[in-house]
């Protein structure tokens, strides 16, 4: 058989954002991939700043004193966001992956009702104990100290 | 008769033609639309009447066969299955199907799609070969362990949930929701007995697990199919037989035949005599 070339059209990480009929759990999809990619990184910014230490005191105070500027307060509360979130929403993916609140196969009949229609209370639940969680967390970060 | 109203819509088709490109391009139609046109029968127009060079793949016209899937006004759909003036009064945007590689204009190439299908070995697949080879009568299923998997034998294979699907775009091992869903419509078969042999591609680490549950799959599906429900069950039987919490899945045994009743004699199939 003539092989002839082909385009590839993945859509790569736009993909993320692109093709599809964006319903609310997509953009929860979303966040959640890119929460969990910011704590990765956050890690590793963690480990370099702790490394600071072996250098001495003076390098210490002097990596803390740059920590004190307000845009790391801001960088603390995204971290808190994401890792509030990541871990909320996690539990809800997982409660999912173990068959709770996706309902039971049933026939398809038009107008459809798929299980993200079955979840959506859960959903709704986590999201309020997130947002609660987090407005918690940015009183603590940006009004109480 | 009255006549119907005509809408002027521009449609502006993602064309890609592998002997003089080398990325596709936007090429521009104007056509007089009127209800009841679907993005299909517009497509066919356009090729009859302003672009013969135009390509497509379709067959039935009735949402049935899943020939038609392409990507518009940026949501993969089955273009038989899409009124056109209930999506727009203007402008249309039509492309191939994202996630797969782009064979001529319209035309994605569907055969990884189809690969990874046979891959999952969509069959019932049993331990007793000598039953499966001579059976001795039918397999017991009661109407509730039809109901299990029912709903996931109505995939067309058009390829929408893969095209949607946000996992599937960055992660090409990932087997996506088709090959998943009908993974699990098998493993639930109470006459299927393959589970163990399915598990090789669906719980390894670019497997079922890569599904983080974005839903895009069962909010394409032009068949009510669901495959993210069938994907997150695929993950809690996975869950349960690795940490052995399961029931043990008895294979549907054979209903022997009454007394009196005679088994019908097996039909032959003909020689096989292509080309012929």
């Amino acid at each position: 058989m003539r092989e002839t070339k082909q385009f590839d059209n993945h859509f790569g990480i736009i993909g993320w954002l692109g093709g599809g009929r964006w319903g609310i759990e997509r953009y929860l999809y979303i966040i959640h991939r890119v929460a969990g990619l910011g704590i990765l990184l956050f890690f590793m910014m963690h480990i370099f700043e702790s490394s600071v230490r072996i250098f001495g005191p003076e390098s210490w105070n002097a990596a803390m004193n740059v920590l004190k500027h307000p845009v790391f307060k801001l960088g603390e509360f995204v971290v808190y966001f994401g890792f509030a979130f990541h871990a909320l929403n996690g539990l809800r993916l997982i409660l999912i992956e173990l068959g709770f609140a996706v309902g039971k196969a049933e026939e398809p009949v038009y107008p459809y009702r798929s299980s993200l229609n079955v979840q959506r209370p859960l959903m709704i639940v986590v999201m309020v104990i997130a947002a609660v969680v987090i407005l918690a967390g940015g009183m603590n970060i940006f009004v109480l100290h | 008769m009255e006549q119907m109203k005509k809408v002027p819509i521009t449609f502006y088709i993602r064309r890609f033609d592998p002997v003089t490109d080398e990325e596709p391009r936007i090429q521009k139609y104007v056509l007089q639309v009127e209800k009841g046109m679907t993005v299909l029968d517009c497509i066919h127009v356009i090729k009859e009447e302003q672009d013969p060079s135009l390509a497509f793949r379709f067959s039935c016209r009735m949402g049935v066969c899943g020939s038609c899937a392409m990507l518009i006004n940026g949501k993969p759909t089955l273009a038989c299955n899409t009124q056109t003036l209930d999506l727009t009064d203007s402008v249309l945007t039509v492309g191939a199907l994202p996630n797969f590689n782009i064979i001529r204009d319209l035309v994605p190439d569907l055969v990884p799609m189809f690969g990874v299908h046979q891959r999952v070995q969509p069959y019932i697949i049993r331990k007793d070969t000598q039953e499966m080879e001579k059976p001795s009568g039918e397999y017991f299923q009661s109407p509730h362990q039809l109901e299990e998997f029912l709903q996931f034998t109505y995939c067309i294979k058009c390829g929408v949930c893969m095209a949607a699907c946000p996992t599937m775009a960055t992660d090409r091992q990932y087997p996506g929701p088709m090959a998943l869903t009908q993974a699990y419509r098998y493993n639930t078969d109470s006459r299927d007995d393959g589970g163990g042999e399915r598990k090789d591609l669906v719980a390894k680490s670019h497997g079922v697990f890569g599904c983080h549950y974005a839903g895009e799959c069962s909010n394409a599906c032009p068949k009510g199919v669901d495959p993210a429900r069938a994907i997150q069950l695929l993950k809690r039987d996975l869950v349960r037989d690795y940490l052995h919490l399961g029931k043990d899945h008895a294979c549907a045994k054979t209903h022997p035949l009454p007394p009196n009743a005679e088994r019908k004699p097996k039909i032959e199939a003909p020689p096989f005599t292509a080309g012929t």
